[in-house]
């Protein structure tokens, strides 16, 4: 059973390629999950890593990775019989509301991993209406482009695919469009990306009074709240986190402009992506 | 609940141990607003350390091993912290370590013009092979290194033991001898090992950690209670303190102040808040204090 305690060794049950950079793993065992919490990942003999879940059933759950630094390498590059450690789930996952008949998912690049359970839940629940809008560096970077009922917009860096350009110059265009029938245009914004895309949702948001959650990134060690490696400002990622609201995003004066290295540094949130990805 | 710690006047008597959040100022004012008398600093180290790779912390149920490894940007690299804390309005204890008396020299005597409270000499960490825990296992060793860095500091020093020293209380006694002003008792106990039997590895990175949680509460209690009969300096008792009843058993073994690590986890941050109340309700009810109670334990043997 998957437990916040030791990590419980599980078997890699199938195997998604997405493209040469994406994989999701999955898992054939039953974990109690809200949207937007993660698990730790445990490669023995190599690292261990949060992950947020990306698929969910009550049989089976996924992860996806982006092959960008050593364990995740590794991690796209287990299959079918390979074993990880999983413990979890932990933090605090998306707020999905009571009432809302309208809302906006803002996904780029791997943030849609989280978001999708999202969009599932809010799609099987006689949830809102949703509003996706998915943006990558390029077409090859899109994750589950044909996964979901909802019409996704797409947009992408290079125009390989939908609109060239981002993903907040549709929502803002999405919110101009909608106020001409409806205020707010939205009940609630979900999104995760990039920071400075989640920062750029968090201000349109600002500027419409609309409220948003995004899903927050920091290194991490305990994953509960104790040993203080995530924290950003006065918030602890995997614990507060990793989704915060915008009452909560006015506060953290660390959003979008600083995070730890792994020797506890402060640095500028640019120097630290660069750190992340190696 | 105010108390005077070594002069200074705390809003509460809990200790926020090192190692535990720390990271940032924001996070240790919050720690403060949250009912932590004296919230500590990571441990700052001689230079740059990453400490070690994940799993680094593991709650096992009823306590933690962890073996995260010293993580520092290294003394000379914290100048944006020490800008910020400036204008803190809450006190804190600044944490070193080093891998010789004179490492530790040196980063005593940086940090000590930085204007901490307090300076507390890691002498007891178990996870790394170099630092820590060599120093603080012998009376020499602790003495030296206590003596020496009391020579370049202008704050009161706290000595952090290891529970795994054979004679606890003789260590404090060398400690209060070279000058040290409190002791804080104790560090992380073990280190221990946990085995994944399916993959069969050691589950942490660093295969052995130091145990923290309730599963060590015993040892503090019995580590502070002998302490107690060997020096007269104060000590801040801390190890698997969880609730309030917790905080006067370690208070009737000679606490002064009780620090409060683990317990995060179980109660969340607002810990210190809770434990504060249960303190002064227990209090209450017995219709006794802090000072009445402390070291009550050892009347009878007195």
């Amino acid at each position: 059973m998957i437990t916040q305690l030791m990590p419980a060794m599980v078997k890699v049950a199938d195997k998604d390629v997405h493209s040469p950079e994406f994989a999701t793993l999955y898992v054939n065992q039953h974990i109690d999950f809200k949207p937007g919490q993660f698990v730790m990942v445990w490669i023995p003999g190599v690292d261990e890593k949060p992950y947020t879940i990306s698929h969910h059933s009550p049989e089976r759950f996924g992860i996806t990775v982006e092959a960008k630094g050593l364990f995740s390498r590794k991690a796209v590059s287990l299959g079918p019989g390979d074993k990880i450690g999983i413990r979890g789930p932990f933090g605090n996952g998306f707020n999905m509301g009571i009432g809302h008949k309208r809302v906006a998912v803002v996904a780029g690049g791997c943030g849609m991993a989280p978001l999708a359970p999202l969009v599932e839940t809010f799609q099987t629940d006689k949830g809102p209406e949703v509003f996706l809008i998915q943006g990558a560096r390029s077409k090859s970077f899109l994750l589950y482009p044909d996964r979901f009922a909802a019409k996704a917009e797409i947009c992408t860096d290079d125009g390989s695919k939908g609109y060239k350009g981002f993903v907040t110059d549709i929502l803002v265009q999405k919110i101009k469009d909608l106020s001409a029938i409806s205020t707010p245009a939205f009940d609630m914004v979900y999104a995760c990306g990039p920071e400075i895309m989640m920062a750029k949702v968090f201000d349109i948001c600002e500027v419409h009074s609309i409220p948003c959650q995004v899903s927050l990134e920091r290194y991490m060690r305990c994953g509960f709240g104790v040993c203080g490696a995530c924290v950003c400002g006065h918030a602890v990622v995997c614990k507060d986190g990793p989704v915060f609201g915008s009452k909560m995003l006015r506060t953290m004066a660390d959003f979008n402009t600083r995070a730890l290295l792994k020797t506890g540094q402060p640095v500028p949130l640019n120097e630290y992506a660069t750190w992340r990805c190696q | 609940m105010q108390i005077n710690f070594l002069g200074k006047n705390l809003h509460t008597p809990l200790v926020l141990a090192s190692g535990v959040l720390g990271n940032n100022k924001a996070i240790l004012e919050r720690v403060w607003e949250n009912g932590c008398g004296l919230p500590t600093m990571k441990s700052i180290g001689p230079a740059p350390r990453e400490g070690h790779k994940n799993p680094t912390v593991i709650d096992l149920g009823n306590g933690l091993i962890n073996a995260v490894g010293l993580p520092s940007p290294g003394y000379l690299n914290m100048e944006e912290e020490w800008q910020e804390l400036s204008d803190r309005v809450f006190p804190i204890t600044a944490s070193i370590y080093g891998g010789s008396v004179e490492e530790f020299v040196q980063v005593a005597a940086f940090v000590s013009a930085k204007g901490p409270d307090f300076i507390e000499l890691n002498i007891s960490c178990p996870n790394s092979d170099q630092h820590g825990m060599v120093f603080g296992v012998n009376a020499q060793s602790s003495h030296d290194v206590v003596a020496a860095v009391k020579k370049v500091i202008h704050v009161p020093l706290i000595a952090k033991l290891t529970p795994a020293a054979p004679d606890i209380a003789t260590i404090a006694k060398a400690c209060e001898d070279a000058g040290a002003d409190a002791i804080c008792a104790i560090n992380t106990a073990g280190p221990g090992m946990v085995i994944d039997i399916e993959s069969r590895s050691p589950v942490l990175a660093f295969k052995k950690g130091g145990l923290s949680g309730p599963m060590i509460k015993p040892i503090a209690v019995r580590c502070v209670y002998d302490i107690f009969r060997s020096v007269s300096i104060p000590i801040i008792g801390l190890g698997g303190i969880s609730t309030g009843k917790d905080a006067i058993e370690i208070i009737m073994a000679g606490a002064t102040l009780v620090g409060i690590g683990t317990a995060v986890r179980y109660r969340g941050i607002t810990v210190f808040d809770k434990v504060n109340k249960e303190i002064s309700d227990w209090l209450a009810v017995h219709d006794t204090s802090m000072e009445e109670i402390r070291g009550a334990a050892h009347r009878e043997a007195l």
